[in-house]
């Protein structure tokens, strides 16, 4: 049994039964996305243990060396009560695992966001009123000028009229041309993970089959 | 105390994570550090929810017999498949669990998404009009990033790529930096509300 | 005429995906391959960047994607592995996607193997942690307590080439590849802001826009966006002297097919529109 051709061709007909859906929805279809669902989960949890219970908890709290680090057991129950959610009786407590991970990531997503996100842009549009080339100067223009008529349409405590109304309308100017870069990028996007599938199927899926037929079907 | 403690805990958490960015010294580090590696292992059980809840819902297709209830052992049988080659052999590079993960998982996941590539096609001749001058922007910016993105671009024009490469750094950054302060602004707002408990709907109600 | 014009903006929608699977196809089975150009873009900065590198110099490479994204950042990631371990840079790999560490493992064996370098000394992959920003914070104070083994459970203290790091200053570099959250704005903001490690790396073509306001900023040192982003790397990768033995080459033979179904699909909204206009016009008329 050659297990790489085996691999080729499991994932050849899973793929081509993913890609039955394009004519309409059937039952290859729905088998191989039922199995797509239940493997990824399964691959889930078997990662979750064996990169993160397993290491960071389990060999922590019974280190070794030997002995019992009873700190680690306060992790345990957070988790535990996490999983109280499936227990409609005890369901509640899943609000106390919930707090830590929201507290946890509130805390750090404020302060690290606001640093990134908003006060490096903000230093980072003034720095870049630049006194180039004629052409640099505009680029910067552009750039400061798009970054504020932006923020202003953002802004929506006042009504968009008069200097707003106009500032505001440049900023959904700005807006188009980054939604349409956007576009772009997306088209190419789904296009490229088209060519990959399609690199498979027909640079290491299809040589297999004259090789198998070569071999008489003794693969 | 049924939203008091959890509140409570929410708070505390999060002015840790604070303090611990301001003053990386004692005790905060300390604090903060203890609570990260926690964070690792509660945020590891909202994986084992999910699966559990994945098997719930499958088992009680099977059980009441709903629609297209015949395809839910396939999903059983691959989560098992993967846990019991993941408990007997690991997670060990040509082992049978990542052999099903290389044949099976990846071609499968990467060809659900290549599906979307149809789609889009289909939605951008059916949808994409420049019914007016600003949709005709949206139009032309995506079309110079479309032809600047490849190499037929450069062999139309060879300014195109250049027009490409300017578009994106400067109208597209300009767009996506205030879209970008914006957001900020919001998420800055909404940590706020949830370390001071006056955001609680990801508590699930009220009461 | 008219009546060709309203077949056309009826289109089957079954015919535009034989339209799409044709441009891809065809260009594929002729193995054409177009030049790719790399101009002043951010791939060049990035390769330019690592490029600089002084051999012996630490990467943390972290796999944040998984097979939904692969045919976009796998190949950046051969490429990538390629150019740091020739220029004998050590390469630490890490996930914050689960199935980044089987896809990361693949890589780095596949072209560790291939260019001689050892696992343990000169690569490693450390493997799949949850928690995202969260647990980059953490990295910056200690990676040993984030990472007490490797993906496969082997321990930090048996690793030789481990014993060189502590904290996440210790690495010269963070390269991400990043399909989504958690991924490059996560290391920005808790590697780069923080811990004032320089940051690049690749990302969907999906996402790129929405990170060139970091290449602005200097936050991130280059950017590889899409197909594009690693077919700019793989070329830049291939041009360079030192190139001998250099493999790959898929994201570049991507390019032809992606030019021509890019050229379909603009002709496809050209003719939607003018079905649309047409109509527009002949209800106008109708009035």
């Amino acid at each position: 049994m050659n297990w790489e051709i085996l691999g080729i061709w499991i994932g050849a007909l899973l793929s081509l039964s993913l890609y039955s859906f394009l004519y309409r929805d059937n039952p290859f279809y729905k088998f191989a996305e039922h199995l797509f669902v239940g493997m990824s989960a399964g691959y889930w949890v078997i990662y979750t243990i064996e990169n993160v219970l397993k290491p960071n908890w389990w060999q922590r709290m019974f280190p070794a060396e030997g002995g019992f680090q009873i700190v680690w057991v306060i992790p345990g129950i957070f988790a535990f009560f996490m999983l109280a959610r499936i227990v409609p009786k005890i369901a509640g407590l899943s609000r106390l695992a919930l707090g830590m991970i929201v507290g946890a990531g509130a805390g750090l997503g404020m302060v690290s966001v606001f640093q990134t996100n908003a006060l490096a842009q903000v230093e980072g549009s003034i720095i870049s009123i630049s006194a180039g080339s004629a052409f640099e100067m505009f680029s910067s223009l552009v750039l400061v000028v798009g970054v504020v008529s932006g923020l202003v349409y953002f802004f929506f405590s006042k009504e968009h009229t008069g200097i707003i109304g106009g500032t505001a309308n440049l900023g959904i100017t700005i807006l188009m041309v980054a939604f349409g870069a956007s576009f772009g990028y997306t088209i190419m996007a789904r296009l490229s993970l088209l060519i990959g599938q399609s690199q498979f199927l027909m640079f290491e899926w299809l040589p297999t089959i004259p090789r198998i037929l070569g071999i008489g079907g003794g693969a | 105390m049924r939203i008091v403690i959890p509140l409570a805990i929410t708070f505390v958490a999060g002015m840790i994570m604070v303090l611990n960015f301001f003053v990386p010294h004692e005790p905060f580090k300390l604090l903060g550090d203890n609570l990260q590696e926690w964070y690792m292992i509660v945020a590891s059980a909202a994986i084992f929810l999910g699966a559990m809840n994945l098997l719930h819902v499958h088992f009680r297709k099977i059980r009441l017999k709903l629609k297209n209830w015949k395809y839910s052992p396939v999903t059983i049988i691959g989560f098992l498949m993967m846990l019991v080659t993941g408990i007997i052999y690991g997670v060990v590079e040509g082992m049978p669990f990542d052999y099903l993960f290389q044949s099976a998982v990846v071609p499968m996941g990467a060809t659900m998404f290549s599906l979307l590539a149809f789609f889009v096609a289909s939605a951008a001749f059916r949808a994409f009009r420049a019914s007016n001058w600003r949709a005709t922007l949206l139009l032309t910016s995506a079309f110079i990033v479309m032809l600047g993105q490849v190499p037929i671009g450069a062999m139309i024009w060879d300014k195109i790529p250049l027009a490409k490469v300017w578009l994106m750094s400067v109208p597209n950054t300009a767009g996506q930096r205030a879209v970008m302060i914006g957001a900020a602004m919001g998420v800055v707002a909404t940590s706020l509300r949830m370390i001071f408990g006056i955001e609680r709907s990801y508590l699930g109600g009220t009461d | 005429m008219a009546g060709m014009i309203e077949k056309m903006g009826n289109l089957d929608r079954r015919i535009i995906f034989i339209l799409i699977a044709l441009s891809v196809i065809i260009p594929l089975a002729l193995g054409l391959i177009f030049p790719n150009p790399v101009g002043a873009e951010p791939s060049r900065a990035l390769f330019d960047y690592v490029e600089a590198l002084p051999a012996g110099s630490s990467v943390l490479l972290s796999f944040d994607y998984d097979p939904s994204t692969m045919p976009e950042l796998q190949p950046m990631a051969m490429a990538m592995l390629q150019h740091l371990f020739r220029n004998d840079v050590k390469v630490v790999g890490m996930a914050l996607w689960p199935m980044g560490a089987s896809l990361g493992q693949d890589a780095m064996s596949s072209v560790g193997d291939s260019l001689g370098k050892v696992q343990y000394e000169d690569w490693c992959m450390l493997g799949y942690k949850t928690g995202g920003g969260v647990m980059i914070v953490r990295l910056g104070s200690g990676i040993q307590a984030v990472f007490p083994t490797d993906k496969d459970n082997v321990p930090w203290s048996e690793i030789p080439m481990l014993a060189a790091y502590s904290t996440l200053q210790d690495f010269d570099m963070v390269l991400s590849l990043s399909a989504g959250d958690p991924g490059i704005p996560a290391w920005i903001m808790m590697a780069g802001d923080r811990f004032g490690v320089p940051i690049g790396g690749g990302c969907t073509a999906v996402s790129a826009p929405q990170f060139y306001p970091y290449l602005g900023t200097g936050q991130l040192v280059g950017l590889l966006g899409g197909l594009k982003g690693a077919a700019d790397y793989e070329t830049l990768v291939r041009e360079h002297p030192d190139a001998v033995g250099a493999e790959g080459g898929r994201a570049v033979a991507g390019m032809a097919p992606q030019s021509v179904a890019h050229l379909v699909i603009m002709l496809l909204i050209v003719m939607g529109n003018v079905a649309y206009f047409a109509e527009k016009k002949r209800k106008g008329g109708v009035k």
